[in-house]
């Protein structure tokens, strides 16, 4: 049997009226992947979402979820996924047990097997017994959010997407929710969206960022480390700073920038923080260390190399594609502007 | 229609335990038992030519107008607001099922509240005793011809409220369009009919068959007539598709 990714897009556009969503979106999320959406806000993140669901149809291109067009086979998708929209809405007057009994009613779920799943799914979703038979209407927040996703997950769906999932949790749900996408790796598909970039490297596989309705860069948090952040930064706490430090690691790599000292903070005893940015990819740590230590009057207190993180990514991403937008931007200006001379002329 | 039964149930369940429903019953019940009394009280010591059922069906729009909307408001803008109505449509349900779900559960519990008030002329002969009642008050062709207009009727304006309410994701600006609505149907008809009869004489008689009022009478004497079984049901039909066609677009 032919093996199909769990989603394909190809040149996928949205416009309202005259405003464009997304703009020619192509992306490929393979089975069991964890993908993450990142995006400022109005980046199309959530209409991306609500396409791939079959909610609103796309205005050009293509969408197919494990092999079955999202246009042609809709009712054929929606057995297939699961959804948690943005702000999870919930019918606030039932009981978290008899929700997920009409969801699983809805998503065809045998009869037989609901009640089973459901028991799993609380389980899963760490919804102990009291708050299975507790009202909705009275649920924190987190606990609000793990029947969202207790419900996504439900019917075990090939493909599970999650808009926003972690908005609004403390840091102990969010935590308590990355274990959650992490038990459910390889058993699903799971695309999900979040403003919080730490949260989505370390639970995704794989990021795609938008900025203005279009892919600005996708891949593994290693490639676009890779593609966007070309500089290494290496951080020293010393005591005794002095003219040395700078020729010592100049003599390691002459295109080296070196910040000026900056006191270490409370505490810091005299030490003063330095900042060495290199464009070389290799690990310079070692070579300078061996540097500055060499340096008479200079003592390295602390040393580490700083892995940019995701947010570096995202900020440069998103940066690079304003630059590009207004680049064309201007261009396009520019030949307006000669075309009206042109006109003026004739 | 797979999802029906489930999406039934769902909607049963959500019209039971909501408090509007319940004001919305004792209200109905307590305005349907005044009436009655102050017909029976009219009844006493004169003579009349229609009984007492057929008088008590007459006043039908009166809770056809705040029933109606207080029942249907909140169906699909509540969940078009809330954000549901998002989350069941990603599931393998059609706007049919979920339009036709909320409409039957509406038109039940219509119906059920009108049922009840059958039990007005039974608790009025058991607690008077005097004979004869049973007769006058129980003429089983005018109750049978007047429950029958109601649950037909109710057809359409029950699907008038849904109708509405898909409109809007607000319930107050729900209700007060399905008022309109039925407003016009059942008022401005028959007005339109006297008007009409004055420009164009030709639309005198479809106007005069639009009219509810003489749908009631024609029901009421027994009649069953198969063209207000038509305009009814078609017209239901009709509104209730621009509901799914409504669902569809603005899902």
């Amino acid at each position: 049997m032919e093996e199909f990714p769990s989603i394909e897009v190809q040149g996928l556009s949205k416009s309202y009226g005259r405003v464009p969503a997304i703009h020619k979106l192509s992306f490929q999320v393979n089975k069991g992947e964890i993908v993450g959406f990142l995006g400022p806000n109005g980046a199309g993140k959530s209409t991306t979402m609500r396409i791939l669901c079959g909610l609103i149809p796309g205005s050009s291109g293509s969408a197919r979820i494990c092999g079955l067009s999202i246009a042609r086979q809709a009712e054929s998708v929606k057995r297939c996924i699961g959804y948690m929209p943005e702000n999870n809405p919930l019918p606030e007057a039932m009981r978290v047990r008899e929700y997920l009994r009409f969801r699983g009613g809805l998503k065809e779920m045998p009869r037989r097997t609901l009640r089973r799943r459901i028991d799993e799914v609380l389980e899963i979703c760490d919804l102990h017994y009291k708050t299975g038979r507790r009202v909705i209407g009275s649920l924190s927040k987190g606990f609000r959010q793990r029947v969202g996703v207790a419900d996504t997950i439900l019917a075990e769906p090939a493909v599970a997407i999650m808009d926003e999932p972690t908005i609004g949790l403390d840091p102990h749900q969010v935590l308590a929710f990355r274990d959650l996408i992490h038990s459910l790796r390889g058993k699903m598909t799971i695309i999900l969206s979040s403003h919080i970039l730490a949260e989505v490297e370390r639970a995704c596989d794989r990021v795609i960022i938008l900025n203005q309705g279009r892919i600005v860069a996708q891949g593994t948090s290693e490639e676009l480390r890779r593609e966007f952040i070309r500089d290494s930064e290496y951080r020293f706490t010393l005591r005794g700073h002095g003219a040395g430090v700078a020729e010592a690691v100049r003599r390691v790599d002459p295109a080296a920038r070196l910040s000026d000292p900056m006191p270490a903070g409370p505490g810091g005893d005299g030490a003063v923080a330095v900042r060495i940015e290199s464009s070389r990819t290799s690990d310079m740590s070692e070579s300078f260390l061996q540097a500055i230590e060499q340096v008479p009057g200079v003592h390295v207190q602390a040393f580490f190399r700083r892995e940019p993180s995701l947010e570096d990514i995202f900020l440069a991403a998103t940066r690079r594609s304003w630059k590009e937008t207004e680049e064309s931007l201007g261009r396009s200006t520019v030949r307006s502007v000669a075309a009206d001379a042109t006109a003026r002329d004739l | 229609m797979r999802h029906f039964g489930v999406l039934l149930r769902h909607e049963l369940r959500a019209l039971f335990i909501a408090p509007s429903t319940y004001i919305a019953s004792v209200l109905f019940l307590l305005l349907m038992a005044y009436v009655y009394y102050m017909i029976l009280e009219s009844y006493i010591g004169a003579e009349h030519d229609v009984s007492v059922a057929e008088t008590f069906f007459k006043i039908f729009w009166l809770p056809v107008f705040f029933m109606v909307p207080l029942l249907t408001m909140r169906s699909v803008a509540e969940d078009r607001r809330a954000g549901t109505l998002e989350t069941l449509m990603t599931t393998p349900v059609t706007s049919l099922e979920v339009i036709c779900s909320k409409f039957l559960a509406a038109w039940l519990f219509y119906v059920t509240l009108w049922g009840i008030t059958l039990a007005f002329p039974f608790l009025v002969i058991y607690g008077m005793g005097r004979p004869g009642l049973t007769e006058s008050l129980l003429d089983p062709g005018i109750l049978i011809g007047g429950y029958g207009f109601v649950a037909l009727s109710g057809l359409l304006f029950v699907a008038v409220g849904i109708f509405a309410s898909s409109l809007t994701r607000n319930q107050l600006v729900a209700g007060m369009l399905s008022f309109s609505i039925l407003f016009i149907l059942i008022v401005g008809m028959p007005a339109l009919e006297e008007h009409a009869t004055a420009w164009e004489l030709w639309l005198a008689e479809p106007l005069e068959f639009l009219k509810v009022f003489r749908h009631l009478e024609d029901f009421s004497r027994g009649m069953i007539d198969t063209r207000p079984i038509f305009y009814y049901l078609s017209n239901a039909g009709l509104v209730l598709g621009l509901a799914v066609l409504l669902i569809d677009s603005k899902a």
